[in-house]
């Protein structure tokens, strides 16, 4: 009798680890959602990011150079925007509002720009206040650099985390072997500030000889999510891998993420990169696509409105299959993926409002609204 | 014989078309493959192969064959229309990736004579100037 339960104990052990296995590999699709999306703001080209103000408006960044805001169902176009280097994927990319916004009137840009000596550009980072439809007080905080004319990898995503730093991605310009296992440069990293764009003291690498101080992390390749985990107020990132090989990361300070050393992807060509998948001193993704989605945007649902199955799950945009992702997390392992809204197009964005609901910006359409099933 | 003759002649004339290709063309071609690595990979894949519905081939595409100067147009200011490409209908948006026109130049003489595509003209950077919106 005993050694039978004992039997039946690892038979359901075991069937739970491969399905394990398999759920995070697969992406299931589901008959019945519980939401109906609806296009609340048309005609928006590429909303490459989305935040919104704390009464309620939004702000979307239109990748051409455009930051739109809508509010009382009208569509502004913001005056006096960074002048944005349009070349390949880079453009204006994300905005952020800065947490206590109600006090310090603060918005967060991130562009590919061309400021500077080299021929070319690189991300740029800026903060800037909002008045009579038009951005004023406009301060550059940082600059990648040197410029180039590559037309790959600017990144790029903004979050703050609760203890009053702001965090930036900026990928690594399609110089793969010389950006993002160096410290010295820009490119392939993520990056901390202060909210006014000073370098923290306790920067990883403040006080290393030559060493870019804003780095946080390295050996990324293109992060185009960054997102507080609400739990932890850990910061979690995704980012493109090459032919496979998108990951979801959780950034450490200093950490090396092992791009190009270590991936699960290779060459779109299909010749490999490395053989290895891991080494000692690089980090491990929490989760990798094969093949890959090509991840973009990244949100964390914190309520019952989706149902209590779905708080906790994370959201992540799915340009190449054109979809919305929602993968299923125990603690920092996924369990299952979901797909969402299947075929409305390139998903660039997706974020949870201050109501709770879920915003997602599609790429040749606009910004849709998940609007919960009664 | 005279079967011999013909095939010994298209042979001598394939070779030479193969081994003495126009240089320029060669040099342009070259260019062109690193403009495609960097920006029309992600979406028109590694052998312009394309994605069935989302983004048309370019591999034997008969709008690329056929419509050279608005084939020009799209890569040099993007493009949002209703095209058939293959037989099948696309209607989505190709954003302008913002090359000089020398890139598009190299980028188009590319594409139109990769994975069996042919094309007898190459594509100067006068052509490519003298194309408007
Ligand atoms: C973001 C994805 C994307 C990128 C990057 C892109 N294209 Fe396209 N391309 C498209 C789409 C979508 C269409 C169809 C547009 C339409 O429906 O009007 C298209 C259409 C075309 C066409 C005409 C249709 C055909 O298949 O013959 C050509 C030629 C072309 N692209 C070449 C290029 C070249 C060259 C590049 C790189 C410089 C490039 N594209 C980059 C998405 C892309």
């Amino acid at each position: 009798m005993k050694n039978s339960i004992a039997a039946l104990y690892l038979i359901v052990v075991a069937f739970n680890f491969s399905c394990g296995q398999d759920t995070a590999n697969q992406v299931a699709t589901i008959s019945d959602t519980p939401f109906t999306p609806e296009l609340l703001v048309e005609d928006v080209a590429i909303p490459w990011g989305i935040a919104f103000l704390p009464d309620g408006s939004m702000l979307i960044t239109e990748k051409s150079g455009e930051l739109i805001l809508f509010k009382d169902g009208q569509k502004n176009t913001l005056s006096n925007v960074p002048e944005v280097y349009s070349r390949g994927q880079g453009g204006l990319l994300d905005v952020a509002v800065h947490p206590d916004y109600e006090n310090n009137g603060w918005i967060y840009l991130s562009y590919a720009s061309e400021e500077g000596e080299e021929k070319g550009g690189h991300t740029a980072f800026t903060r800037a206040k909002i008045s009579d439809n038009s951005l004023t007080n406009s301060q550059l905080l940082y600059k990648g650099s040197p410029n180039t004319t590559k037309g790959q990898h600017f990144g790029s995503r903004i979050e703050f985390d609760d203890k009053g730093y702001v965090y930036l991605s900026i990928g690594e310009r399609g110089a793969r072997d010389d950006n993002p296992q160096d410290i010295t440069r820009d490119g392939g990293k993520i990056y901390r500030f202060y909210d006014d764009g000073r370098i923290p003291e306790d920067n990883p690498f403040v006080g290393t000889e030559g060493a870019k101080t804003a780095i946080y992390s390295y050996g990324h390749r293109n992060p185009q999510g960054l997102i507080k985990n609400p739990k932890t107020g850990d910061i979690w990132d995704n980012e493109h891998g090459p032919k496979g090989g998108d990951e979801i990361n959780i950034i450490k300070p200093g950490a090396n993420y092992g791009w190009p050393v270590i991936t699960y992807g290779v060459n779109y060509s299909g010749t490999p990169i490395t053989d290895k998948t891991a080494m000692d001193g690089m980090e491990q993704p929490i989760h990798y696509w094969l093949p890959s989605i090509a991840p973009s945007g990244m949100a964390f649902i914190t309520t019952d409105n989706y149902g209590a199955d779905w708080n906790g799950s994370l959201l992540v945009g799915s340009l190449k299959f054109q979809y919305l992702e929602l993968l299923k997390l125990n603690g920092t392992k996924v369990t299952d993926r979901i797909e969402l809204i299947k075929g409305l197009g390139r998903v660039r964005d997706v974020v949870q409002g201050p109501d709770g609901l879920i915003y997602v910006g599609v790429e040749g359409k606009g910004v849709y609204k998940l609007v919960p099933k009664k | 014989m005279k079967i011999f003759l013909t095939s010994y002649i298209l042979a001598v004339i394939g070779l030479s078309l193969y081994f003495f290709q126009d240089p320029a063309l060669e040099a342009s071609m070259q260019r062109g493959n690193e403009i495609y690595a960097d920006f029309c990979v992600t979406c028109h894949l590694e052998a312009g192969e394309g994605v069935v519905s989302t983004f048309p081939p370019l591999a034997k595409s008969d709008y690329l064959l056929q419509n050279r100067a608005a084939s020009i147009r799209g890569v040099k200011f993007g493009q949002q229309a209703e095209i058939v490409v293959n037989g099948v209908t696309y209607n989505s948006a190709m954003p302008s990736p913002g090359l000089e026109d020398d890139e598009i130049a190299d980028v188009m003489n590319y594409i139109l004579n990769s994975w069996g595509n042919t094309s007898d003209k190459i594509v100067t950077v006068e052509e490519v100037e003298a194309i408007q919106k």
